[in-house]
């Protein structure tokens, strides 16, 4: 499709400034040596033209609202309208970041209750709204706990994950300056206690585990993983990627975590923008809390809300206002809407739903560890491998029947890993539909794997050549606006 | 029961027989009874959605609102105009409702928009390269310098006196660990010295900050700094810019900038309290492998026809872990899209007439309100773009001015209480949105409010060195 700087034309206007002809009425007052000499040549359409470009292109995505969207570990739930509604009141959407106090008290009362809900949902002391993403919430995390060590006057320099983690905990481990330790998983698919047990010592900073783990299980010597952690003076921090899977079933805090990130899109539905805006607050245990980041909206005793900028041992600022607000009004509205129940259902139907599917596959697929799973099926691709077919065709073969693919190539552990997350969305015939699609691609990759390694066959464009992309960069329009 | 669930008892039932269980509990049995949440979790029950959406709103209407007062506030974030058809286009459920485009078969839209983005963001500051964007603008001046911090040996970065406060503050978390030691440059009135980023100052330092406008408004000698910053191994130049001036003013690949960063928001999406917004990085050709987020590209697909993609993944934590260039995976699609779009509508004319007919407008008002006895530009040889710094009489609180504004309906700014180098202040924005009969209200309010702030300051005190 062409970019919007091939079908521009100069002269054209999608928009009016108001008062623009009383340009130059009045100086500006700028001198010349900073104004600028080579204009910048924006594209110039009509508005008609544009809201037709951008239509177009919008066509050519998968979303949530045409069909399932199963990718594992990044959850692609139902994002209700509701929600946008309630993000898009002017008293929310025109509220200027830095009105006064008075001007913003039901911005405050709102992610006060806010933080107080989630702090009991996850049983944790307290919570911080400001993180704009999950892996901006680890890294938040991590700085806390390394003025933590800090001020305990004990040097502490490595961050334990296990091999299954996501790439955001050893990264964000290395911009938290420190260093990552590796321990394997068993063969149950769960933290090798044994080695978990050799790794930790003086040095251990903090482990990092995602729970349910990355490979769709229940983490079930939970409490041993706790207690060795601890035993070692060490912190033990939950990636909450996951906390879809058992919201309603476990507190955190009562395992007990130290430290937890959420990414509000999964467990609170929070549209995900084509990979962003997302939302990753953080919730900490009462030793902790002081550390969370500043300012901090709160209550006074008079019932007014206030931002408390008075913290002392905080990290201090992470965003430079209060966070991603308009997903948190979006997160909140799916947390009053559900209410305590319904927040349970929502773990109940997802792990109902990831399970049925299991059982649908593990005949034709080869199942990661197939015993009861929570959110999320990992299968692997290795019978498919066998008959020349890889997960990446599977993946790209299940784009002509519909669907988005799952998650491909992770956790990193499984061979040809594919990774399903139905999300509690989905009704049993989608579930079905899905099923079948798999099992007939599965047949596919017997009787006729060259449709499945050609594929897709009816999607906007061809498979991409990736390679060549990075090999030939071309990352932004470089001929001058207008046609040809 | 959730709207959103879609399984009946009938469906569980028979899920439950295809799973080999008898009761839901049974796929918890891995989670150890001792932590069990039994008795449900402590908060109210669920409502339906007229009742959430009542609350909501009721929360919503306790704020006051640049919808129901006309707002000069600034500061990084500002009240532009967003176009109707831009909200259309953001709200589609295509744009909405997808992940990040790992699938570029089925996600063409979002990798076009993006390299769209990154192209309107090249073009505006006259750099080679820009990301997919980032969390917001100060996040963004982060890993511009943690960006730094490897492409240049040393242990200091220089940052302007007049960086926006917060960003600042985002500096001294996010650098913590790198164990950079941040400088501050000296002042020279609401400007930063830029003659003191010498040869003998840069030695050990990766990185020069800078803002364009800087935080109080003031144009910066950001030529003078591109001539300081010289050499191959010179520290890196980073400018942080407002991104809506640059249709209008000198970018940043015109003096000499090696990163541009800024917030995204004054391209035209609202303000939503903050957030989300939208980081802007980009950068010159030589730090693509180091640049952090995703960043977009067009090359083709198997049939030879153009496609768009993510690339130089290689650089990304999921695929390098704790090598990553940042730890960051998410960008901010939605907002790059919304500032796209609105910058398609607007054109080059209407970019550069929104930023032009702002800085007359401000111009204007700063002429109209240091006409009021005892109200001054706070630095008055500095230039500057759409947003000034004023000084209040000694006597005036600014918070008590903006309280009287208010009344009248007007955010009418941010309080600079103390001004560096002593005094009090305002800081005062004027956008596109601005038009002329509300600058002339505003200026009228503004007098009784300094006039009556004098009458009602003045006598306690004349009351107490009488008493005296």
């Amino acid at each position: 499709m062409d970019t919007i700087f091939e079908i521009c034309r100069p002269g054209r206007r999608g928009f009016r400034i108001p008062e623009e002809a009383t340009e130059g009425r009045e100086p500006h007052g700028i001198p010349n040596e900073f104004l600028r000499k080579k204009p910048a040549d924006l594209p110039e359409n009509a508005e008609l033209a544009v809201l037709r470009h951008y239509t177009r292109m919008s066509i050519l995505n998968h979303h949530i609202e045409r069909d399932m969207y199963p990718l594992g570990s990044c959850t692609m739930k139902y994002n209700p309208k509701m929600a946008e509604i309630a993000a898009a009141m002017p008293g929310f959407r025109d509220l200027h970041p830095w009105q006064s106090e008075e001007e913003i008290q039901g911005a405050l009362e709102l992610l006060v209750e806010f933080q107080e809900r989630l702090a009991k949902v996850l049983g944790m002391h307290a919570v911080s709204l400001q993180p704009a993403a999950g892996a901006h919430g680890e890294l938040t995390c991590l700085l806390m706990a390394r003025k933590y060590f800090a001020d305990r006057g004990e040097k502490r320099t490595k961050v334990i994950v296990p091999d299954s983690a996501h790439g955001t905990n050893p990264a964000s481990a290395t911009f938290g300056g420190f260093e990552t330790v590796e321990v394997p998983s068993n063969d149950r698919g769960e933290v090798d206690i044994d080695a978990l047990a050799k790794a930790v010592g003086p040095d251990s900073a903090v482990m990092m585990l995602t729970l349910p783990n990355t490979l769709g299980l229940f983490e079930s010597r939970i409490l041993d993983i706790a207690r060795i952690v601890h035993d070692a003076g060490a912190l033990l921090y939950m990636d909450g990627a996951n906390f879809n899977a058992i919201v309603g079933q476990v507190r955190p805090g009562d395992v007990p975590f130290d430290l937890l990130h959420l990414n509000l899109h999964k467990t609170f539905a929070t549209p995900h923008g084509g990979g962003g805006p997302g939302a990753g607050p953080i919730a900490a245990s009462a030793a902790l809390a002081p550390y969370l980041p500043a300012p901090m909206p709160s209550r006074s005793a008079n019932g007014t809300y206030f931002l408390d900028e008075a913290r002392p041992k905080s990290v201090g600022r992470v965003h430079s206002f209060l966070g991603n607000f308009g997903i948190l009004v979006r997160a909140y509205s799916y947390l009053l809407y559900h209410g305590a129940d319904g927040l349970r259902e929502i773990s109940e139907n997802a792990v109902l739903s990831a399970n049925y599917l299991r059982m649908k596959l593990h005949g034709e697929y080869e199942v990661a560890h197939d015993r009861i799973c929570m959110h999320e099926v990992v299968l692997s691709g290795r019978r498919q491998k066998a008959l020349g077919v890889r997960t990446m065709d599977i993946a790209k073969r299940l784009l002509d029947f519909g669907f988005h693919p799952p998650t491909v190539y992770f956790p990193l552990i499984v061979e040809e890993a594919i990774m399903i997350e139905p999300t509690e969305s989905e009704n049993i015939e989608t579930l079905d539909r899905f099923a079948d699609a798999m099992l007939e691609i599965a047949r596919e990759a017997r009787e006729n794997p060259q449709v499945v390694k050609n594929a897709p066959h009816t999607t906007p464009v061809g498979r991409v050549d990736e390679a060549g992309a990075a090999r030939n960069p071309n990352l932004c329009w470089s001929r001058a606006c207008g046609p040809g | 029961m959730s709207a959103f669930v879609q399984h009946t008892d009938a469906d569980r039932r028979a899920m439950l027989r295809t799973i080999g269980v008898s009761a839901l509990e049974e796929l918890f049995a891995d989670i150890p009874e001792s932590i069990r949440a039994k008795g449900g979790l402590p908060i109210e029950q669920g409502v339906t959605e007229p009742e959430t959406l009542g609350k909501l709103a009721k929360l919503a209407a306790k704020n006051v609102s640049a919808a129901s007062h006309v707002c000069f506030a600034g500061g990084g974030m500002y009240d532009v105009a967003v176009p109707a058809a831009t909200g259309a286009i953001a709200s589609r459920p295509e744009f909405s409702t997808s992940y990040t485009p790992y699938q570029a078969e089925v996600s063409q839209g979002t990798l076009q928009a993006i390299y769209e983005f990154q192209t309107i963001v090249a073009r505006l500051t006259a750099l080679d390269l820009s990301n997919a964007s980032m969390y917001d603008g100060g996040t963004a001046l982060a890993e511009a310098v943690i960006l730094a911090s490897g492409a240049r040996e040393g242990n200091r970065v220089l940052v302007t006196p007049h960086l926006n406060p917060h960003h600042r503050e985002i500096l001294n978390t996010m650098l913590e660990p790198t164990g950079l030691e941040i400088v501050e440059l000296p002042r020279s009135g609401l400007r930063t010295d830029v003659a003191a980023i010498t040869a003998d100052a840069q030695k050990g330092a990766v990185a020069v900050v800078l803002q364009q406008p800087n935080f109080y408004g003031a144009l910066e000698d950001m030529k003078a700094a591109g001539q300081a910053l010289q050499g191959a191994t010179k520290p890196l130049f980073i400018a942080s810019v407002d991104m809506s001036s640059l249709a209008m003013l000198e970018p940043p690949g015109a003096y000499g900038a090696d990163i541009a960063v800024g917030e995204a928001q004054p391209l035209g999406f609202p303000m939503s309290f903050g957030g989300p917004a939208a980081g802007v990085f980009a950068a010159k050709a030589e730090y693509l492998r180091r640049m952090p987020g995703r960043i977009a590209g067009m090359g083709k697909d198997v049939h030879g026809n153009r496609a768009f993609t993510l690339t130089f993944q290689t650089r990304e934590q999921h695929i390098r872990r704790s090598k990553a260039t940042s730890n960051i995976c998410t960008n901010q699609s939605l907002l790059a899209l919304m500032a796209t779009v609105t910058t398609a509508l607007l054109g080059e004319t209407g970019r550069r007439l929104a930023a032009k007919v702002s800085a007359e407008k401000a111009w204007s008002l700063s002429r109209r309100l240091t006409q009021i006895p005892g109200v001054e530009l706070a630095d008055p040889d500095a230039a500057f773009f759409r947003e000034f710094a004023i000084r209040l009489p000694r006597e005036v609180s600014p918070r008590a001015i903006l309280r009287k504004m208010r009344e009248r309906g007007f955010l009418a700014g941010i309080p600079l209480d103390p001004l560096p180098g002593g005094g009090r202040g305002l800081l005062i924005a004027v956008t596109e949105k601005r038009l002329w009969s509300e600058i002339e209200a505003y200026v009228t309010a503004f007098r009784a409010a300094v006039e009556a702030e004098r009458g009602g300051a003045r006598s306690p005190e004349t009351v107490s060195q009488a008493a005296r």
